[in-house]
């Protein structure tokens, strides 16, 4: 019996032991595109450079899904995930459960971050989560198709790449039924939220909601924007653009389907894939401009440590690792993901990987962030409010002029007292 | 599953002693089960119902002030409709569940009559064809929801780039419940025929070959044998299928994305509030009318057919 206490007591001592010296940490990643690839082989080089080991949770593809899932472990107060990976437009909603890092990572290693995303990801003075890789719109062409039908460059307007894009889609459907001129994110979700802020700001229709708070969408600018946009479907852009996603009009595009794509960098290295049709015949620029400006909203990831976790200390250094330089140069090169620090925008390597992360340094440091900030905890719903309009508009249900007006009602409902 | 024929049990000489200690017995062994009910059914059910009275966050349900109905009916001074009975998109919500539940139970009892009919009746691979026609109903709702909504897509899809030359079916709310009825038919239609199989088997076979002797048509056969004989089994059925449908989720929320499955599903209008918009209040206060409305529908359906479980 004091034999058998004796062992009992000596192995709780050796698994209490080896416990504090190496941990598991759980990491929630996304999977679109090579995201899980590339987040699973970071995990495994901080891993073995520290004797600790990550397990991977697997998000769902879209960004509401996600948020849904990580707003129920965070209200249960779980400790299931000790890291998560968090969308710029979340910390206003979910500040109270993250660990502020600021208290708990250099200043210098901060700072080295862009300043507006730093600012992004701080709440009430808690900086929430550490820049993980930014984001912004961009126009993704056929450099082959372009010079097939005569153009030089890419578009510099909407109205241009209308033209352009009916020109070439007319040609090449004498041959493929399935060619489209333009493809975008035109499901009801968040993504058409960021499609269709990119319209409203470059024909000058504001940002939804100002920085005050006030409901600046009820302008004819906007209303503009919407049916130019509403213009396209069917007409450039293939009747089910309205139920696509970034992956659904990847694939199309990579498979040689359309002549103009809007989406996010991550496009650029698939795309250049030895799987990709279109390998070698990819251009990239700026967004066209409705008469305003360029515009490209603003997106990115970061990592943030839940107040829950367990083991905090270990996943502080997961997060400081992965959002360290070494790594996003790593991802940069081998995903495209733009980085967060700014003198990588120099690194040769990180350059001839993605050419043109040079040339639209401006478009990613000038990019429009989504009224996440002033509207706080009812970002969703304004989100939600202002797809639904344009998808209306989009659809055919309803005309610009009339949508932006029921949208105001529709958002001054939810803002309600405040927002 | 209910059966005309019910063998009669010879009545054994009974005891009150015996009885009443029996149902004690049964008592004592239906208690855990009486105990797991209240658990994993009683309290959520009462949890959401506690909800639906606050204005609560997903994210902080602690913090949470008292509302009274407000979630279900409230106009604020300014005329400010915040109750979701005032929303338009929860009413186009219950339309289109509604529309869904009739046309697609409806169509899946037809359908699924014929092919018991079809499978009851000998024929060699019978046993084969049985087995194959659960495929459809065996894999998961979300798989196939989202095979279904690949075939749909206009551009490579091969229903809306095949057959329909590139329209795109999901895109507009009013066309994509068709689409959604469609899926739910190829879906379903095989576990209806399963139940009313199951009631065609237990019919006596002597009374057909009385029938035939007699000279009654088979059309004769199926309206004034078959059918009224099947009626309990059929409304079994009926009652499963109308309240699964009526509490369909995952189909639109596969092929129409979160914001969209919330004006075809009250289920959906009701995720939407309590997830995507982290309401924890407003949608329990959803749930709690889906609730209610299943329930009635339950109550009016057993009462107007005189459904039996037993």
């Amino acid at each position: 019996m004091k034999k058998a206490i004796a062992i009992i007591g000596l192995t709780a001592a050796i698994a209490a032991n080896s416990q504090a010296a190496a941990v598991t940490v759980t990491l929630a990643c996304g999977a679109v595109g090579q995201e899980l690839e590339l987040c699973k082989a970071g995990a495994d080089r901080w891993a073995k450079k520290t004797g600790n080991s990550v397990k991977i949770f697997e998000s769902p593809n879209l960004t509401n899904d996600r948020l849904g899932l990580y707003q129920q472990q965070l209200a249960a107060k779980s400790s299931d995930i000790d890291v998560y990976q968090l969308d710029v437009v979340w910390p206003g909603l979910l500040s109270q459960h993250f660990v502020d890092l600021k208290t708990k990572v250099p200043a210098a290693e901060v700072n080295a971050h862009f300043k507006g995303i730093v600012a992004a990801n701080t709440v009430n003075g808690k900086l929430v989560a550490l820049p993980w890789f930014t984001d912004a719109g961009l126009l993704y062409y056929r450099t082959d198709l372009l010079t097939k039908y005569g153009y030089k460059t890419a578009p510099k307007t909407w109205a241009e790449l209308a033209t352009m894009a009916k020109k070439i889609q007319t040609g090449e459907q004498k041959a493929n039924k399935s060619f489209a001129g333009f493809v975008w994110q035109g499901k009801n979700y968040e993504g058409l939220t960021c499609d269709a802020l990119e319209w409203v700001v470059s024909f000058g229709g504001g940002t939804i909601v100002d920085d005050k708070g006030n409901i600046t969408i009820n302008n004819a600018k906007a209303a503009a924007a919407l049916d130019a946009a509403a213009s396209w479907v069917k007409n450039i852009s293939p009747a089910g653009v309205t139920t696509y996603g970034e992956e659904e009009a990847r694939g199309i595009f990579q498979s040689g389907n359309a002549a103009f794509m809007r989406n996010w960098p991550y496009a650029w290295a698939l795309g250049q894939g030895d799987d990709s049709k279109v390998k070698g015949k990819i251009g990239v620029a700026p967004l066209p401009s409705g008469g305003a400006r360029n515009a490209a909203t603003l997106g990115g990831w970061q990592l943030g440590v839940s107040t829950y976790s367990k083991n905090q200390a270990a996943a502080i250094s997961l997060v400081r690792y992965l959002a360290g330089p070494d790594e996003q140069k790593i991802r940069a090169v081998e995903g495209a993901y733009n980085p967060t620090i700014q003198t990588l925008y120099k690194d040769p390597a990180v350059l001839k990987a993605n050419p043109f992360f040079g040339s639209l340094l401006s478009v990613f440091t000038s990019a429009v962030a989504r009224p996440s900030g002033p509207t706080k905890g009812k970002y969703n719903q304004v989100s939600q409010a202002f797809s639904t309009a344009v998808s209306d508009v989009l659809n055919g249900k309803s005309k610009g002029t009339a949508a932006v007006a029921k949208l105001s009602t529709d958002l001054a409902r939810i803002k309600g007292r405040g927002w | 599953m209910t059966t005309n024929a019910t063998p009669k049990l010879d009545a054994p000489i009974r005891r009150r002693g015996i009885e009443a200690a029996r149902a004690q017995q049964a008592l004592w062994l239906l208690l855990p089960t009486l105990i797991a009910i209240a658990l994993v059914a009683g309290y959520p059910l009462y949890r959401t119902i506690f909800f639906s009275l606050f204005e609560a966050s997903l994210t902080t349900p602690d913090e949470r002030t008292f509302l009274g109905i407000g979630n279900f009916w409230f106009t604020t001074a300014e005329g400010v409709q915040l109750g979701f009975l005032q929303d338009p998109k929860w009413w186009e919500a219950v339309k289109n569940t509604m529309l869904f539940t009739v046309v697609s139970v409806f169509l899946e009892t037809v359908f699924g009559m014929i092919i018991a009919l079809v499978v009851n009746t000998a024929f060699p691979g019978r046993a084969f064809l049985r087995t194959a026609m659960l495929v459809p109903w065996a894999i998961p709702t979300v798989v196939s929801a989202q095979m279904w909504g690949y075939m749909y897509n206009d551009s490579f899809g091969l229903i809306g780039r095949g057959l329909l030359g590139g329209q795109a079916l999901l895109a507009n709310t009013d066309s994509a419940i068709w689409a959604l009825i469609a899926v739910d038919v190829w879906k379903t239609t095989s576990f209806m025929a399963l139940l009313i199989l199951a009631g065609l088997q237990s019919l006596p076979t002597d009374m057909y070959e009385a029938a035939d002797m007699d000279g009654a048509t088979k059309w004769t056969q199926f309206w004034r044998m078959t059918l009224p004989l099947l009626r309990p089994a059929l409304l079994v059925a009926l009652v499963f299928r109308s309240l699964d449908a009526l509490r369909v989720f995952d189909v639109m929320y596969v092929m129409l994305g979160p914001v969209n499955a919330g004006t075809t599903s009250m289920t959906g209008y009701a995720r939407l509030q309590l997830i995507d918009n982290s309401l924890l209040g407003m949608g329990s206060a959803v749930s709690v009318a889906i609730f209610l409305i299943i329930m009635v529908i339950v109550v009016l359906y057993v009462t107007a057919f005189r459904v039996k479980f037993d």
